[in-house]
């Protein structure tokens, strides 16, 4: 089986210092992979590259088994979605935000109707007539997963979605995000520095530390690894904020 | 103060009559200066958008230079524009001098910083992340900047307005390259200056009521628009 994404011996210099090196990480069909590391450690430089957004300095991203260039990288974002830290909406209504993706495909006729259906499946239907840059901070994350969803991306990448919404929301909303991924069979990569998310969410778990893969595996494996388990223990690894402590 | 009230009562009845060359220089100011602004926003909202986002080797001086004319004196414009346009200059084949073009190409230029500043700025107010998720969402690169165009609407709007009021209020440019030629070139600011040093102080106040009735009427509008959307 060829996987969906695929990183080969990627290198991203930036201002000069190197700050990724992946000589190999894929994604494979239906599978949630986590990228976990430190404020720091390249995981959203990793994702943007994943995610077509920036050519590496040298190596390639494979996408089912073909390499991304710059002529083909837009061809390749439409077949995948990807949600930010912030939610980053437009300045339009909340239903013209989910649908925008699908109009920009040229799907205008189904847009609107599909982008309904992912607000109401992520509790935020009431709000589509709503000017996005009113929404809160939760609601706002909600609208950006619907837009996300809305566009059934082969690979949904997600660079630590739930880290804006506060703690109270955010447990409900994974619970929610993940009865989505799960019925829909989506693959996803989602980067965090909160194993909570990692233990609910991932079927397997990178390690990246200074801009390189340190370990890959199943969660479990990684929470049991005598480094990188730190990560899982939350006197440790505290999620937002301070993913560095505790990990010489 | 006297003055004042008569010139007023003076300049209402002028108004109400239906004066025909008030008319004539009102149409014209309107013409020049809409024209003036439109083909600074054609220039201007896609320097402004490119200026936003570039990197390029002087760019700090070129950004340097759109913001120092954005308060550019129509004098010294007009002044260029006249050396460019004379019978000798480098474009004096075209005619141009003293026509309504001339006013038009001058007007135009002092728009054009004003609009392309206002521009720039109101693109990076935007988060630089939108960028990325703009992209992400599948934008083609003509999607990008339609995009992030109609993320800046506002802000092109307050360029509308301070574009189109910074040249229909000059009169140092239309003076230089428009000459104040009756029926021709003749728009009311020229049109004021020129009543004012005649001592006609009824007919320079009822030009400038219309012209502060004009500008104020084209601005609300274009508020009324802006401010449907204010979340301050
Ligand atoms: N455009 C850039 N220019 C220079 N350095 C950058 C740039 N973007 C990111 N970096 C650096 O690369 C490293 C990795 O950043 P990032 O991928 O954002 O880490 P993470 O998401 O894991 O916190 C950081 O040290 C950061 O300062
Ligand atoms: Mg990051």
């Amino acid at each position: 089986m060829t996987a969906v994404l695929e990183a080969r011996d990627i290198v991203i210099k930036k201002g000069g210092r190197r700050i990724l090196s992946v000589d190999h990480l894929a994604v494979e069909p239906g599978e949630v992979l986590a990228i976990i590391g430190p404020n720091g450690a390249g995981k959203s430089t990793l994702l943007t590259v994943l995610a077509c957004l920036d050519l590496p300095t040298s190596g390639a991203v494979f996408f089912h088994g073909r390499r991304v260039t710059r002529a083909n990288a837009l061809a390749v974002r439409r077949r995948l979605a990807v949600v930010f830290q912030e939610p980053l909406l437009l300045d339009t209504t909340v239903l013209e935000n989910a649908a925008i993706g699908l109009k920009l495909r040229g799907r205008r006729r189904e847009a609107e109707a599909k982008a309904r259906a992912w607000l109401a499946r992520f509790g935020v239907g009431h709000l589509a007539a709503q000017q996005a840059l009113t929404l809160s901070g939760g609601e706002a994350q909600r609208v950006s997963l619907a837009r996300a969803f809305a566009l059934e991306p082969e690979v949904l990448l997600l660079d630590e979605p739930f880290a804006s919404v506060d703690v109270i929301a955010r447990a409900g909303l994974i619970q929610e995000f993940k009865s989505i991924l799960s019925s829909t069979g989506t693959t996803a990569v989602l980067v965090t520095h909160d194993f909570r998310e990692v233990s609910a969410l991932a079927t397997r778990v990178a390690v990246l530390f200074d801009g390189t893969v340190q370990a890959e595996g199943p969660p479990e494996a990684i929470a049991a690894h005598p480094r990188w388990g730190a990560l899982a223990d939350p006197r440790t690894a505290s999620g937002a904020g301070s993913g560095g402590c505790g990990w010489h | 103060m006297d003055l004042v009230v008569q010139g007023l009562v003076k300049a209402f009845r002028l108004l109400l009559s239906g004066d025909p060359e008030v008319l004539e220089i009102t149409l014209l100011t309107l013409r020049v200066s809409g024209l003036a602004t439109l083909i600074s926003l054609f220039l201007g909202v896609p320097l402004g958008l490119y200026l936003a986002v570039a990197r390029f080797r002087g760019r700090e001086l070129v950004v340097g230079a759109v913001n120092t004319g954005m308060g550019l004196p129509p004098t010294v414009v007009g002044l260029w524009v006249s050396i460019l346009l004379w019978r000798n200059g480098p474009l004096g084949m075209l005619g141009l001098m003293y026509t309504p073009t001339a006013i038009v190409i001058a007007q135009a230029v002092i728009a054009l910083p004003v609009v392309t500043g206002l521009t720039m700025a109101a693109v990076q107010q935007l988060s630089p992340k939108l960028r990325l998720q703009v992209l992400a969402l599948g934008a083609s690169p003509l999607q990008f900047w339609w995009i992030i165009l109609r993320e800046v609407r506002f802000g092109i709007l307050a360029a509308v307005m301070a574009g189109l009021g910074s040249v229909i209020s000059e009169v140092g440019a239309s003076m230089a390259v428009g000459g104040n030629v009756r029926g021709y070139t003749r728009v009311l600011t020229t049109a004021i200056v020129l009543e004012v040093s005649k001592g006609n102080f009824d007919m320079a106040l009822a030009l400038g009521f219309v012209l502060m009735v004009l500008t104020y009427s084209i601005t609300y509008a274009l508020t009324i628009v802006q401010q449907r959307r204010r979340r301050w």
